[in-house]
């Protein structure tokens, strides 16, 4: 019915949370030990970068979700825009959005944390492979 | 069947993206989250309907699965349009810039 919404709305707060942050946070610039002994400087990825993957998936699987509720006839145009309100149904609207929802969104957030846990893991495993090459040299 | 449907969008473009490497100049990896975003929730969609209807969830109509499968095909066609649309505006190569402005000679 609507249950789209949670999901926009998980991603609106997280994109205010994103451009705060890009704002806010520094280059963190790390010195890298290439195997053939010679060195070079990279830039580590900033967790607001991290949080525009998040706000990505959030943005684009609510808009090709409201294109479906479109196509269902679920979403309208005009005003009130979700037809579940036009007919008087907006308590089942309501519980759809609390279980169907509010379980995309957590989901989605689970998928990013499993993505961000992994990322944070490949990086601290070249960042102690680069620092066990510096100490050999 | 639209759940298939993103989910075989979703993995083409993560392959595509790989193959690219570093190379973000074409954006893919904002098409696939994308899918990828879609194919979750569209999972938690299915997940509810199998809680609801059991084993017939896995045994739809032949009609029922074309009209997903049609479905499918225009969230698809929707995505690759949205990807062309930020592609275009946030112009990562340049080219729309280089068809606007003409050098001076």
């Amino acid at each position: 019915m609507s249950c789209f919404i949670v999901p926009v709305t998980e991603a609106i707060v997280t994109t205010v949370a994103e451009k705060v942050m890009k704002s806010k946070e520094k280059k963190q610039i790390v010195k890298l030990f290439l195997s053939d002994g010679s060195m070079t400087e990279a830039t580590k990825i900033s967790f607001a970068t991290k949080l525009g993957w998040l706000n990505k998936m959030l943005w684009g699987g609510s808009a090709l979700l409201a294109f479906e509720h479109l196509w269902h006839g679920e979403v309208t145009p005009f005003f009130p825009f979700l037809t579940a309100i036009e007919s008087g149904n907006s308590a089942s609207m309501f519980a759809e959005m609390g279980s169907v929802g509010v379980m995309m969104s957590v989901l989605v957030t689970f998928v990013w944390g499993c993505m961000v846990a992994v990322s944070s893991i490949i990086e601290k495993r070249n960042l102690n492979s680069t620092k066990l090459l510096r100490e050999r040299a | 069947m639209t759940l298939l449907t993103t989910v075989f969008a979703a993995i083409i473009c993560t392959i595509i993206w790989y193959r690219n490497g570093a190379n973000n100049e074409m954006m893919l990896g904002t098409l696939s989250l994308m899918y990828w975003g879609a194919s979750i929730m569209w999972l938690t969609d299915a997940i509810f309907a199998y809680a609801q209807f059991g084993v017939d969830f896995f045994a739809p109509a032949p009609l029922d699965m074309l009209h997903d499968f049609y479905l499918g095909l225009s969230v698809v066609a929707l995505g690759l349009v949205i990807w062309l649309v930020i592609l275009l505006v946030k112009d990562p190569k340049g080219v729309v810039n280089t068809a606007l402005f003409k050098k001076n000679k």
